[in-house]
């Protein structure tokens, strides 16, 4: 399949390509961000998107770093998945990250998508959105008024809507620096390697004093858009971390899931998964919190 | 609709061409350098049968722009041979690693890029780095087999 036509352009500089998108979008004619092309140039070969512009982010210069700085971990634009694999800081100190990046798509895959493309895209059934909302990340967007930062639990508005604007990039992912005595997992039920999840779910716990401090809930692919379990999160706290608390949360989680019926299962089967593989997010996360240093 | 000059390094050398803004990376390949050598499998990112190394990391050539490859080099499973066969592909010759042949390419260059980052992969560290790469034939015994079998001529 080939793409519809479309005029390519290659900003040198973010402001360069925010100034691009705007002047672009003042003519009426839409323009879409490429950074790793892995949702985009499949939507475009399938007709389901036609911009007559894509504007490269890709060779921007000094967007691709992974770093610690002033309390959050700062995943820069270009970071792909398969940096964040890869990345030694992560995979000890954020493994639930970790465990999002390495079930994504394929590792061929990995190595030309990003993590910033995959919240970007908007997809309910993208991995990073469930994650990023149970570890309370926010993202840094930069636009023709300059940088704003929105909480990923603002970020998305509808299916495949995003806060992003018409001349926006996502130039930044922050997620907070755990404190000791937290943990978090990202478990994804797949049909098979490269599939998307039949259903995922995300958890983050900070445990202190034996009792749950704070949790953070985010589903997969269960709903027009990726859920931030509220419910469940909220009865998760001030209680003991064990598995009748855990059993109940995961309960909840379900509920708030509106799963529409396709080939991964029916609406029934997959809240049921929701529930299951909140409980086993759970469960891992507070063994994790166990080891960093919880009381 | 423009058309964009661009320089890629394949197997080393210097290629020029002036492409339209949608040419896949395959199609200039294919057709317009003319090495079929990457195969066009699904066309939609699942098999991997259209593998290349884009600076040296396997990606799928289906779903990269060529002008995404401008000023970068490109290894494809022509440029695996010099004055006798690459160790993989020595391997998956003497372990029977293919039948129909169509995933091979694709999945030799993957291979390759493992190998050069591991010099001892197991079999786990293999099927994961495969996992992209789909066989719907020979089955993936004998490739994990021919993996080895490279990566133990390549130490």
């Amino acid at each position: 399949m080939i793409p519809p036509t479309f005029d390519y352009h290659v900003p040198k500089t973010l402001p360069e390509a925010v100034g691009l998108l705007a002047k672009l979008g003042q003519s009426g004619e839409e323009a879409k961000v490429l950074s790793g092309g892995q949702s985009l140039l499949p939507l475009l070969k399938l007709r389901l998107a036609r911009p007559a512009h894509l504007v490269d982010i890709g060779r921007i210069p000094g967007l691709d770093y992974i770093k610690e700085e002033g309390g959050y971990l700062k995943i820069g634009a270009l970071v792909r998945e398969s940096q964040l694999d890869a990345s030694e800081l992560v995979r000890t100190k954020y493994p639930i990250l970790t465990d999002t990046s390495e079930v994504i798509a394929d590792p061929l895959v990995r190595n030309q998508a990003t993590v910033a493309g995959n919240l970007a895209h908007g997809d309910p059934a993208n991995d990073h959105p469930a994650t990023m909302l149970a570890v309370g990340a926010e993202v840094e967007i930069t636009g023709p008024k300059g940088k704003r930062t929105v909480p990923v639990k603002e970020f998305f508005t509808g299916i495949f809507s995003t806060a992003l604007e018409a001349a926006d990039v996502l130039s930044e992912v922050r997620v907070p620096v755990p404190p000791p005595g937290s943990g978090g997992a990202y478990v994804k039920l797949e049909r098979k390697v490269g599939d998307f999840a039949t259903a995922g779910a995300a958890a983050f716990l900070v445990i202190a004093g034996g009792k749950i401090e704070h949790a953070g809930i985010g589903l997969t692919n269960v709903g027009p858009t990726p859920i931030k379990a509220t419910d469940a999160e909220q009865f998760l706290v001030g209680k003991k971390p064990d598995a009748a608390t855990f059993a109940e949360a995961a309960r909840r989680a379900a509920a708030a899931s509106s799963p529409s019926p396709d080939r991964r299962g029916q609406e029934d089967y997959k809240r049921e998964m929701a529930r299951v593989l909140t409980l086993r997010a759970l469960t891992k996360a507070a063994e994790r919190a166990a080891k960093t240093g919880g009381k | 609709m423009a058309t964009h000059k661009i320089t890629v390094t394949v197997n080393g050398a210097p290629r020029e061409a002036q492409v339209e803004s949608r040419l896949l990376l395959v199609h200039l390949l294919r057709e317009v350098f003319r090495m079929t050598g990457t195969h066009i499998g699904c066309d939609t990112t699942h098999c991997g049968a259209c593998t290349v190394l884009l600076d040296g990391q396997p990606v799928k050539s289906c779903t990269v722009l060529a002008v995404q490859a401008d000023g970068r080099s490109v290894r494809t499973v022509e440029g695996l041979e010099t004055d006798k066969l690459h160790p993989v592909q020595e391997g998956f010759m003497q372990e029977h690693g293919l039948q129909c042949g169509f995933c091979t390419p694709g999945m030799m260059m993957t291979a390759c890029a493992l190998i050069e980052s591991n010099k001892n992969p197991n079999e786990d560290e293999i099927r994961r780095a495969i996992s992209g790469n789909l066989c719907r034939c020979t089955g993936y015994v004998n490739i994990v087999k021919a993996v080895q079998y490279a990566a133990a001529k390549s130490r």
